[in-house]
């Protein structure tokens, strides 16, 4: 009997919900380990770096990589799986496109390692810091050296495929599996590389059973304020700013249809450079203002433009992050 | 396939080339964008001349060149002309790019070594982007042959009148009862002397009886959609109150109306009128207008004195604002002027002292027909004037108020001081900063004042005051002056002051322009499509200007506009139709998940959604490829061809060398 493919699975910067999301597919999660040979998994098994080191180039099959890049550990563990697997899968909207850790990136680092360790609630009178290195009677101690930035996996290694969500829905990763075990098996064949799996090839009102008309916004409201709500109208032309029509399908528009707006975690759809830039566009064309006193009355409705439309995507934005922080880049 | 691409950068004389090292663009050009595509760069004294054009011609067809780049002007100015020339060379028009390193470089640097930079940041964006183009076709549609003329002043008149005269049908809009412009308040025009009535009044009544002019009077134009050959418009004509059918313009109604007005409009506050008028005698149309906030059954409830007289019961007091919807090819605009305010110059006294007169004012005392049957006197009605000054530029080459020249005001100053010493024999002086009596016999004009005897100060008038310091000027108008000649500073009492007021766009102006998508001048003046060689076209294509909505300018400049306007009118409608750029938007239905973002914003209507499908479709034949929905699309669903994402990706990697990057990479 020939050895079973290799799996592998890991967490960068990134909250655990990926994995969770995983363990969330139930008994399929069996099908996995009767197909695969879990090498490297650090949430469900122990394992050593070195382990990882020691592995043939290209002997893991599928790896699994949630967690954006936030600093040298990740890229290092990045680099390493990249080398040794055949299929890296960038898992998950921290993965593909920074997530919520990549809104650090409105800040240079030292300002968050300021806020961290010095602040109201922190107190911090000698102003220690945490050291990166340190020398104690037994040899030289590292921690990780934080990045200047949040970075998406892809740009930090080459990635094969792309799986969006916060987290990925549990039948999404199901299919998925699923599919790896057919190609394994032989009886099916991968998509082409590059391609984002896992999801829909339209926007979250493709799957939105909401009615849609015509658009003129009067007002932005939070949807608490909003009483009572239509719950079978599109919620953008009821003033909630719904992020569902620039956010690849993939869910079945499960905010939507519980009463709550999209607020992107499957990332930008296909045709989408920028998610945020057009997100802004979208919104600030159905405005309905005739003077720019009006029209700063509607945007006010929007407190937090960069969290309303670059929650998810900022650090995989054009821009990437914002001025503050792209200064200490250079100047380093 | 690997695109084969020629670059022309163009010294455009010393305009480009005086800023930009061309020969170094062209070198770097040929070696360093070879990888993406470039064969050959050339520089050319002028690309536009016929050789530059030959010889983009030559090398697309021996050295088979599938994409073009120049290096030169803005597009505006010179795509048409190397697209043309790729055209007659057999190379798909859309396939040429123009890079603007005049406009966007060259005019707006002075260091030669960063222009020269940036010019090639350009030039490699341009190439770039080419090579994402794809070829397109030219899409024809029908014109349609009338034609909206906006202003009925000399300038609509004449447009008008040229083009109903060729055969085609026109719309005059006229927002006041009558056409006939400033130029029917005038007494006299300069420097001939003519009698203004007199050779106005048969334009309008030809005007208002021509079979090819639709009249409308006291209208206004409300909405404008649609593009050249097939506009469409909405007019709101106002309840005049008035049966037009059954009126006969007998003028009872006027005589029987016990209502009086000050006419603030035609006699600029000097006359009354009633409240049911039209503004003048030869008012064309000749149907009175009802002035609803003054007319006392409006008011009131009762009176109804004009629809007791009238003989053929042409009163209507139900009448409501109608809306028209009326489609035209092209669109004429002569809006006119506004007078400006001379109240803003607090120191010349209008308004508080009684004795200033404005320009309009002083016509119509003058005016045969006028409130004083053109007897020139004061403020109370009988005195005549022993002297009069006149102060030039009033409001006009004053950076608190209007940096322009009025063009009209020192020719209009003259025939002032001339009628005034006819009519009065009083001392005339006038007040000028500069004497500008340019074009025909107007100096020969000022000449002849000059001979009569009118007295001359050059200086800027500091101050009109009625606060005498001696015996001498009491109780006249005193007017503080620098005379410059004499290099002295002068008081000069008089009885009468008269302001040669400028001239200013209309209030609306802007407003207006946006309406009919063009745009006004930092003075507010509609902008033509280029200041020397094509003033009375605009940027968009089917909308003309003439007159003083363009700028300040006297009769026969208005009129020759009016006339060369309908020239251009009448070639496109002889061409019966016209090529639209290919450049439009379309959906990708797969993309498309129908959130209807875009439906409410297509300002051609050319947006339409399709329940069945749940998806948005665009209709190609109204589409204008303005863009707004390309830009408002959320899911990237839209998008328009010449201006697709790789294109502008390209451009923008092309711009920051990013071309480069690679090529050294590999």
């Amino acid at each position: 009997m020939t050895a079973k493919p290799k799996f592998a699975m890991y967490w960068a910067a990134s909250c655990g919900g990926c994995e969770i999301a995983v363990l969330n597919t139930h008994e399929k999660i069996l099908d996995v380990d009767a197909n695969f040979d879990v090498v490297f998994w650090p949430v469900a098994m122990d394992a050593k770096y070195k382990d990882v080191e020691a592995m043939e180039d290209g002997s893991i099959l599928l790896t699994l990589f949630n967690g954006g890049i936030r600093n040298d550990e990740n890229e290092h563990i990045a680099k390493l799986l990249r080398q040794k697997s055949k299929i890296l899968v960038a898992f998950g909207s921290c993965a593909c496109e920074g997530c919520i850790p990549g809104l650090a990136n409105l800040s240079p680092v030292g300002d968050i390692v300021h806020t961290a360790f010095n602040t109201l609630t922190t107190d911090n009178p000698n102003e220690v810091y945490p050291r990166t290195s340190y020398d104690v009677p037994e040899g030289e101690l590292h921690i990780p050296t934080l990045s200047r930035m949040v970075r998406p996996l892809e740009q930090v290694v080459d990635v094969d495929y792309f799986m969006p969500g916060c987290p990925p829905e549990s039948h999404q990763i199901a299919a998925v599996i699923d599919l790896v075990i057919k190609v394994v098996k032989g009886e099916a064949e991968l998509p082409p590389k590059g391609s984002v799996i896992g999801c829909g090839d339209s926007t979250v009102c493709d799957e939105c059973p909401r009615a849609r008309n015509v658009k003129f916004i009067k007002e932005f409201k939070r949807i608490q304020d909003i009483a009572p709500i239509d719950p079978t109208l599109c919620l953008l032309e009821q003033g909630v700013p719904c992020n569902g029509p620039a956010t690849r399908s993939g869910c079945n528009a499960r905010c939507p249809q519980a009463g709550a707006q999209c607020i992107g975690c499957y990332g930008p759809a296909d045709g989408v450079l920028d998610y945020g830039a057009r997100l802004i566009t979208a919104f600030s064309s159905v405005i309905d203002a005739n003077t720019p006193e009006e029209i700063d009355h509607i945007l006010d409705g929007i407190p937090d433009p960069t969290g309303q439309v670059y929650r998810f995507n900022l650090a995989g934005s054009l821009l990437k992050a914002n001025r503050e922080a792209w200064k200490v880049v250079n100047g380093k | 396939m690997t695109e084969r691409v020629g670059v022309y950068v163009c010294h455009c004389g010393s305009n480009i080339a005086g800023t930009v090292d061309v020969v170094d663009v062209a070198n770097w050009a040929a070696e360093k964008l070879g990888r993406q595509g470039v064969i050959i760069a050339r520089e050319y004294k002028f690309m536009c001349s016929s050789l530059g054009q030959e010889l983009i011609e030559k090398d697309i067809k021996e050295l088979g060149l599938t994409r073009v780049v120049v290096a030169a002007c803005s597009p505006h100015l010179h795509e048409k002309t190397f697209r043309t020339a790729a055209k007659n060379a057999g190379l798909n028009p859309y396939l040429v790019e123009l890079a603007s390193i005049r406009e966007q470089v060259s005019w707006v640097h002075s260091d030669k070594a960063v222009a020269t930079a940036k010019a090639k940041a350009v030039v490699s964006g341009a190439v770039s982007r080419v090579i994402e183009n794809r070829p397109l076709e030219e899409i024809k549609v029908p014109i349609n042959p009338n034609t909206l003329v906006v202003g009925g002043g000399i300038a609509g008149i004449q447009s008008a009148l040229e083009i109903a005269n060729a055969g085609f049908h026109v719309y005059l809009v006229e927002r006041e009862p009558s056409i006939g412009g400033h130029m029917a308040q005038f007494d006299k025009t300069f420097p001939t002397l003519d009698c203004s009535a007199c050779i106005l009044t048969p334009r309008m009544v030809e005007a208002g009886t021509h079979p090819n002019i639709t009249l409308l009077t006291w209208s206004e134009v409300t909405n404008v959609a649609g593009y050249v050959g097939n506009f469409h418009v909405t007019i709101k004509k106002k309840a005049r109150f008035i049966n037009e059918e059954l009126c006969t313009g007998c003028g009872i109604c006027q005589e029987k109306c016990p209502k009086k007005v000050i006419d603030d409009v035609y006699e600029a506050g000097l006359g009354y009128r009633k409240a049911v008028y039209t503004p003048f005698a030869q008012a064309v149309p000749n149907f009175p207008v009802m002035d609803k906030e003054n007319c006392t059954y409006f008011i009131k409830g009762t009176c109804k004195a004009c629809e007791k007289f009238c003989p053929t019961g042409a009163i209507d007091f139900n009448q409501q604002d109608e809306m028209l919807h009326i489609d035209v090819g092209n669109i004429v605009l002569a809006t006119g002027y506004d007078l400006f305010d001379a109240r803003r110059v607090s120191n010349y006294g209008y308004g508080r002292l009684p004795n200033v007169f404005t320009s309009l004012e002083f016509e119509r005392l003058s005016n045969a027909a006028g409130p004083t049957s053109g007897n020139i006197v004061l403020r109370d009605g009988k005195t005549t004037p022993k002297s009069v000054g006149v102060i030039h530029c009033v409001g006009s080459r004053d950076k608190n108020f209007n940096n322009y020249c009025s063009v009209i005001c020192c020719m209009q100053g003259l025939k002032f001081a001339h009628l005034v010493h006819e009519r009065t024999g009083a001392t005339v002086y006038n007040f000028y900063i500069d004497m500008r009596t340019a074009y025909k016999a107007y100096d020969e004009f000022y000449q002849r004042v000059l001979e009569e005897g009118t007295l001359f100060v050059r200086g800027k008038v500091a101050e009109v005051t009625n606060a005498a310091r001696n015996e001498r000027e009491k109780g006249k108008l005193i007017i503080q002056v620098e005379d410059t000649l004499a290099g002295k500073q002068r008081r000069i009492p008089v009885d009468m002051v008269i302001l040669s007021s400028g001239l200013q766009p209309r209030k609306d102006a802007k407003e207006v322009g946006k309406m009919f998508g063009i745009s006004c001048s930092m003075d507010g003046w509609f902008t033509e499509k280029h200041p020397k060689l094509d003033p009375v076209s605009t940027m968009t294509e089917g909308i003309y200007i003439v007159g003083c909505a363009q700028g300040p300018k006297d009769i026969p400049s208005s009129v020759a506009q009016g006339a060369a306007a309908s020239a251009r009118v009448l070639d496109k409608i002889l061409q019966k139709e016209v090529a639209l750029e290919p450049i439009k938007a379309s959906v990708n239905k797969e993309m498309c998940s129908g959130c209807r973002i875009c439906n409410g914003l297509c300002p051609f209507n050319a947006i339409a959604f399709i329940e069945d499908d749940k998806v948005t479709e665009i209709n190609p034949a109204l589409c204008q490829g303005c863009g707004t929905c390309v830009a408002a699309c959320p899911a990237g669903a839209i998008s328009g061809t010449g201006f697709s994402n790789e294109q502008i990706i390209a451009q923008i990697d092309g711009l920051l060398l990013r071309n480069l990057e690679v090529q050294e990479a590999v």
